[in-house]
This record gives structure tokens, C-alpha cells and sequence, in this order.
């Protein structure tokens, strides 16, 4: 199993380890709930580095892969966008930033190789930096953690020093919390992720990583996008930019046309369970009438919320706001109501 | 002080003066679980077979059964962690137990283990 450049450290915190995509990972450190907390009111550290790195110098032929609109990325900004196969499923979620002279874009754990295939299948030349380490610093006092950073809004991205270490640093994040994302050679990651634990960063795991981004509305590859959904279905077609929507030129552009204009089958919707039980990833999910409209996706207990929620898509008939949805656990119907997304709001420094 | 029995799935019973055993999880379960947030207990009158699921309990992330440790009838469930299911993570062997049950069979106990042999059989996972 690979190791990140913090496995060490994971491991003086007595981190309980386990396997993700290939990566042996921190699950928690003291426990998912104090982990999460603390990403929400004061800030957290995640090791991230298992999701790859890589740099594409053709911003041209790379924006006929993905919907977004990345001729129009300044210099210094990062924006999220799709890698789309032929057919308009979702191959992988990925951030773009502008350096100006190269892009760089940040993929999935789980399709990181896939991706590189992929790019390079269609004549893109792309060269990774898998080897990188990249650290999430995320929560309300982040940016008092990362002075450094502080000038840096929403979305920006920018080449830094931190406390003399070179830093690709971007100010987002995967909680829906303010934050940053921030990447360094392998050989300085422990340096830089003691530096910031000193500053008072909590260290947090995969689980808080989890329970976060539900929180937040956030897909997560692999259980709410797979390369059978399109991004109409899965709630994303605001990632389609306007400009890309005269030319249609983009990789799966006819298929996820379709679907834009005759309206999707099924949807990704968030759901707000009552009383305590999570429903969790594969659950059925039922209309008023007892039929089968659809399936969990993710679920877990919201401890910012004291409540279970979960994404799932459902029947478009039934994925209105306010809409009453049973949800089967261990055989029994549990209520739920569609809820409008994100669960906990986004904080961002805008 | 009586004795308390452990499970190779990781629970704990009590025989009482009333021979009702009561059941809980132990402290390395609890552990291994993480934060607790949902609990659903067998209702009292079942029956149940030894390493019979007959409870599940949920961490944030993921959701576990509990087996029956012994054959009998359930007579009694723990309201508090059904109210306050952490309490499970701060008093697991003690105050959250689960469920009392009465035994088919009293000597079935006999079949678990002791401390000393469950302390050895977590230093042996």
C-alpha cells in the first residue's frame, strides 16, 4: 500500500490508519466528531496528498475536455470542472488554477491514472506530480493560521513562501468552510504540516473529512459521480459555463446537451432524515406511495447538525424541495424530506 | 463485586442477584467504533440465539451490529443510550449497558471468557 509524505506523522498522533484508494490514510486521530468540530469553529489539517497533482500547459486543448471555461481562468484564479467522457459521464472532479504558465489541476485519489489516460488519450500532454504532498488547512481561523496566505480570496491560487518553504497555495477546500489548499515537495510536507499544527491546527482524518463535505453538498467521487451519471443529474450543470453552451465543443457536450434540455430522469438531491439512524450509501429510497424512486448515494450523522443526512438521486418527480421520501433502513421505512443544498452553509472568504 | 464474562465479539455480561444478565459492549468496542450517535436496542419479550444480531449501534461513518452473547429472552432495554447514544463512548462497561436478558440456560455463561482470558484475546487480534 503507497504512504504519504506524512505517514510518519500521522502515526506520532496516533492516527488510526486505513486504507483509501490505494493510500494508507488517517481515518481519525482523538474521533470524527472533535475532528469535525474543530474544521467548523477553528481549524483543521488534513494530509490530502493522495490526491495527485499535475501540470498542463495547453490550456487550448484542455478546455475541449472539460465544460468549464478555462480559456476565460485569469492568472491566480482556480475554478472546479468535470472530465467528461464521450458520453457525458463524469470521468472525474477536478481543480484547475492558472499559473500563468502552466495549469494546474488537482484529481481524485481513485482516478488520478485514470485521468492521465484519459488527457492523454486526446492529445493533451499533461505531466504528473503525484509524488507532491498536499495539505487541506481549513476552518473559520485558517487564514490566521496562514497569514502568508491571508491576501488570497475565494478561488485564488498563488506560488508562495511559507516560513521559507515553496508553496502552490489555493484558497478553498472541500468542507465549506474558508480554508486552503496547500501544495509542497514531499521532502518539506512534515516541516510544513508541523509548522501549521504549531499555529494551532487540529489534525483531522478522512471520516471528519467525510462528514464535512456532506455537510457541505459536496459530491464525492465514486458514490454521488461515477461515469454513469452526467452533470445534469448529478446537480453539476452549473459547472457547464455559459460560453461553452453556444459552441457546445466540449468532450460529451451532445449527450449532456440532452439532458439539459429534456430534463433529467433522476437527480441528485440532498436529503434531511428524522430521528437518529443514518442512512447510508446504497439505501432504497421510496415515495409517499411505497415505490421505489431511488438510492442513497452518501449518508452519514451530521454533527454540525445532530442529524442524519445524505444525497441520493431520486425520480426528477420527486426531487423537489420540501418533497416527503421514505428511506429504507435495515427493512424499515425511515422519513426524510428533500432539503435544499448545502446542509450547513458555505463560509467562504468571497 | 460478580464476575463479568466477555465475548470473542466483544461484549460484556453480568450475571445479577435477580439472574438476569445484563449486556453491553466493552471498551475496546467502543473504541473501535468512534463516536457513537445512534443506537437501536432488541425489543423487550424477543428471543435470542447466541451470536444472534439482536442490536446495531452507528458512529458517524459507519453502523455495526451487536450479537447476542447468550440464548434467552430480552426483558429490559437502556433507555439513556438511546436517548444519549455517546454516553456508550464515555461509560461503555458500566452505565451504558444494552440489554438485560434471562438465560435459557445459566450455565452457558461458563463458556465465555474471563477478563484476564479477553485481555489476552485482544492482545492476540
Amino acid at each position: 500500500m503507497l504512504k504519504t509524505p506524512l505517514d510518519a506523522l500521522h502515526r506520532r498522533l496516533g492516527a488510526r490508519m486505513v486504507e483509501f484508494a490505494g493510500y494508507e490514510m488517517p481515518l481519525q486521530y482523538t474521533g470524527i466528531m472533535a475532528e469535525h468540530q474543530a474544521c467548523r469553529e477553528g481549524a483543521a489539517l488534513f494530509d490530502v496528498s493522495h490526491m495527485g497533482q499535475a501540470h498542463v500547459a495547453n490550456a487550448k486543448a484542455f478546455e475541449a475536455l472539460v465544460p468549464g471555461d478555462i480559456l476565460g481562468l485569469r492568472p491566480g484564479r482556480q475554478r472546479y470542472t468535470l472530465l467528461l467522457n464521450e458520453a457525458g459521464g463524469i470521468i472525474d472532479d477536478l481543480m484547475v488554477a492558472n499559473f500563468g504558465a502552466h495549469l494546474q489541476l488537482v484529481l481524485n485519489a481513485g482516478r488520478k491514472h485514470v485521468d492521465l489516460a484519459h488527457i492523454r488519450a486526446h492529445g493533451v500532454a499533461i505531466t504528473p506530480h503525484f509524488e507532491r504532498a498536499l495539505l487541506a488547512l481549513q476552518g473559520p481561523k485558517a487564514a490566521a493560521m496562514l497569514p502568508e496566505g491571508a491576501a488570497l480570496r475565494f478561488m485564488d491560487a498563488a506560488a508562495l513562501h511559507v516560513a521559507g518553504i515553496a508553496c502552490v497555495v489555493t484558497r478553498s477546500g472541500y468542507t465549506g468552510e474558508d480554508g486552503f489548499e496547500i501544495g509542497c515537495a514531499a521532502e518539506d510536507a512534515q516541516a510544513l504540516a508541523g509548522l501549521l499544527l504549531e499555529r494551532g491546527a487540529t489534525p483531522a482524518g478522512l471520516g471528519a473529512r467525510d462528514s464535512l463535505r456532506l455537510e457541505a453538498g459536496l459530491c464525492l467521487y465514486g458514490n454521488d459521480i461515477d461515469e454513469g451519471r452526467n452533470p445534469v443529474e448529478a446537480n453539476l450543470a452549473w459547472a457547464i459555463a455559459r460560453c461553452r453552451r453556444s459552441d457546445w465543443d466540449f468532450l460529451g457536450a451532445a449527450p449532456v446537451r440532452a439532458a439539459l434540455e429534456a430534463g433529467p430522469a433522476e437527480k441528485l438531491v440532498g436529503i434531511k432524515v428524522t430521528g437518529r439512524a443514518p442512512a447510508r450509501a446504497g439505501a432504497e429510497i421510496r415515495n409517499a406511495r411505497g415505490e421505489r424512486v431511488g438510492a442513497v448515494t452518501s449518508g452519514c450523522f451530521a454533527p454540525s447538525l445532530n442529524a442524519p443526512v445524505a444525497l441520493g438521486y431520486v425520480r426528477a418527480d420527486c426531487a423537489a424541495e420540501g418533497t416527503a421520501l421514505d428511506l429504507i433502513v435495515r427493512d424499515k421505512p425511515i422519513p426524510g424530506v428533500v432539503a435544499p443544498l448545502p446542509f450547513v452553509p458555505h463560509r467562504y472568504a468571497r | 463485586m460478580t464476575q463479568i464474562f466477555y465475548s470473542k465479539d466483544h461484549e460484556w455480561v453480568q450475571i445479577g442477584e435477580d439472574g438476569l444478565a445484563t449486556i453491553g459492549i466493552t471498551d475496546h468496542a467502543q473504541q473501535a467504533l468512534g463516536d457513537i450517535v445512534f443506537v437501536e436496542l432488541p425489543e423487550p419479550g424477543r428471543n435470542v440465539v447466541a451470536h444472534e444480531a439482536c442490536a446495531v449501534v452507528e458512529s458517524v461513518k459507519a453502523a455495526s451490529d451487536v450479537y447476542a452473547p447468550l440464548t434467552g429472552t430480552v426483558s429490559e432495554t437502556n433507555q439513556a443510550i438511546v436517548d444519549e447514544p455517546a454516553l456508550i463512548n464515555t461509560a461503555a462497561e458500566t452505565t451504558a449497558w444494552f440489554f438485560r436478558m434471562r438465560l435459557e440456560d445459566p450455565t452457558a455463561v461458563n463458556a465465555l471468557m474471563s477478563k484476564a482470558a479477553y485481555d489476552e484475546f485482544l492482545g492476540s487480534l
